[in-house]
């Protein structure tokens, strides 16, 4: 059954230093306040794992919180480049950091698996690409029909990070808008931690959305406006006009820092 | 109206391009900017869809990301990324892709990794995202760039997304599906793959454009069809269109 928590001491709980963490939600609802409290808490050696490691990844490679990136698109959506990001891999700051990526299809095969438990996910893909040799990928004949296909491993990450609309008082969740891979994410992980804009006595079905118990959730916390500059169908909305602006606040390392300083680590944790 | 500009007129005749498909796949920029100009003058039942899961999205505005609610609030329906790769593009469900790149071949292939050495970027790119997959997954592949000689390119640094690969049967013997890249939609004109070759040769050039220009911007040894087309010019219901959606 998972358990209610203020969102920091959900972070202490779940996330140590050096673990893989997956904070995922593919453009809508991602999880920017636990990012937040992440970097607020000073975890290091993460190795961070997302499809689109957009800005909230940004932020947490930019602070030197990562070690290894697990990702399949690092851009800033529809404005550019992620700057830190690029820092990090094109001359190393504040730290180097190894990558390991994938295309999307496979990122989303690899946390199927890893939801089913199964070794390996099987696809069409990676086949003449020079993605193939720069990543974990394998090539099989199908057993059946003798097709060639792509192998990709199981993605079991340490930790899932969710954002949701809402969750019960028994830590039952519920989100709906576009559901990314988010139900898979969780269920790979060996522990997860969701954070929701509310808690209401009862959910109520929502057309499309996705339940997830609370028997394979740890942690629920209460975070409202979580998900922001990205947003929550039906709660917040996109704040497209951040995302611009973070082409500008992100691109010189002192403007970033002082931008960390002052809306992350200067913030009140949420209780 | 004022005439139309080298953009207007690429994004002009991209959604041409649709007016026969059943549904297009895209992401963000032109490629979307083109395919809701479709919706708007050439086929009100295209269905578009986003890499995000939004199927059948029928927005108004033009989207800043791949995700913005108003995709999914006017989609015929929602699926998860697991299910948009695996039962809709990859079991060949949708007939036309739109892709960019920053680096495109004489074969259509695209890099949109890294731009030098992988370990030793010059400048690293955001990476594959959906688009290897996407190429060899749907009916067709249109790709949408800016006609300059660093976008075409003699060689990619890094080979993101096979399009013809090495020419002729290539594709087969990848285990493709679909047609792969039918057309290069720059601002300066058509390039098609040559039937025979595979080769991306110049088909259709925009009004006002020299084919010299054309090959001068090309980082390649720019192959010219026999026969030649001129773009029609934008119609005055396309541009206005165009504009008026723009100025949402």
């Amino acid at each position: 059954m998972a358990e209610l928590l203020p969102l920091p001491d959900a972070i202490d709980q779940l996330i140590g230093d050096g673990d893989s963490v997956a904070l995922e939600g593919f453009t809508h609802l991602i999880p920017f306040a636990a990012g937040h409290e992440l970097i607020r808490q000073g975890r290091v050696e993460l190795e961070l794992i997302r499809m689109t490691p957009d800005i909230i990844y940004d932020q947490l490679i930019g602070v030197g919180a990562a070690r290894k990136l697990v990702f399949s698109y690092g851009g800033n959506p529809g404005v550019g480049s992620l700057h830190r990001f690029r820092d990090a891999i094109e001359h190393g700051w504040p730290r180097p950091l190894e990558i390991e990526e994938h295309t999307h299809a496979g990122m989303a095969n690899r946390y199927q698996a890893g939801a089913a438990d199964l070794p390996f996910g099987v696809m069409r893909g990676y086949r003449g690409n020079d993605l193939a040799e720069h990543t974990r990928v394998a090539f099989i004949d199908c057993p059946f029909t003798g097709e060639r296909l792509a192998a990709v491993p199981a993605l079991r990450p340490d930790v899932a990070v969710i954002h949701a609309q809402e969750a019960d008082r028994a830590g039952n969740v519920q989100l709906w808008g576009i559901p990314g891979v988010q139900k898979e994410a969780v269920l790979a992980a060996e522990r997860s931690l969701v954070t929701v804009e509310r808690i209401v006595d009862q959910l109520e079905p929502r057309p499309g959305g996705v339940v997830i118990p609370a028997w394979v959730i740890d942690v629920v916390a209460l975070a409202p406006g979580g998900s922001q500059p990205s947003y929550s169908l039906g709660i917040t909305e996109r704040d497209n006009g951040f995302y611009k602006e973070w082409d500008v606040i992100s691109r010189d390392r002192d403007t970033f820092t002082a931008w960390i300083d002052e809306h992350v680590r200067g913030a009140v944790p949420a209780r | 109206m004022s005439s139309a500009s080298a953009e207007e007129a690429q994004t002009v005749v991209a959604a041409r391009r649709l007016e026969n498909a059943r549904s297009v796949f895209i992401g963000v920029g032109r490629p979307s900017t083109a395919a809701i100009l479709a919706r708007m003058v050439h086929n009100p039942d295209l269905v578009l869809v986003y890499e995000s899961g939004t199927i059948g999205a029928k927005p108004f505005h033009i989207p800043l990301s791949i995700g913005d609610g108003e995709l999914a609030q006017t989609a015929d329906f929602v699926v998860s990324v697991p299910e948009m790769f695996n039962y809709w593009i990859g079991a060949g469900r949708i007939d036309v892709a739109f892709l960019g790149a920053a680096q495109v071949d004489r074969y259509a292939n695209l890099n949109s990794t890294v731009i030098g050495d992988y370990d030793q970027p010059k400048t690293r790119l955001p990476g594959a995202g959906g688009a290897p997959e996407i190429a060899c997954g749907c009916g067709e592949v249109v790709v949408i760039a800016p006609h300059n000689p660093r976008t075409l390119v003699e060689k990619l640094d890094f080979v993101t997304t096979v399009g013809q690969g090495d020419g002729p049967g290539a594709r087969e013997r990848l285990g493709f599906r679909g047609a792969g890249p039918t057309a290069l939609i720059t601002d300066l004109g058509v390039l098609e793959p040559d039937p025979e070759t595979c080769e991306l040769t110049l088909t259709a050039i925009m009004d006002g454009v020299a084919v010299a220009d054309v090959a001068a911007a090309t980082g390649w040894d720019l192959r010219v069809a026999d026969a030649i087309a001129v773009v029609e010019p934008p119609r005055e219901d396309e541009l206005g269109a165009l504009r008026e959606l723009l100025g949402r």
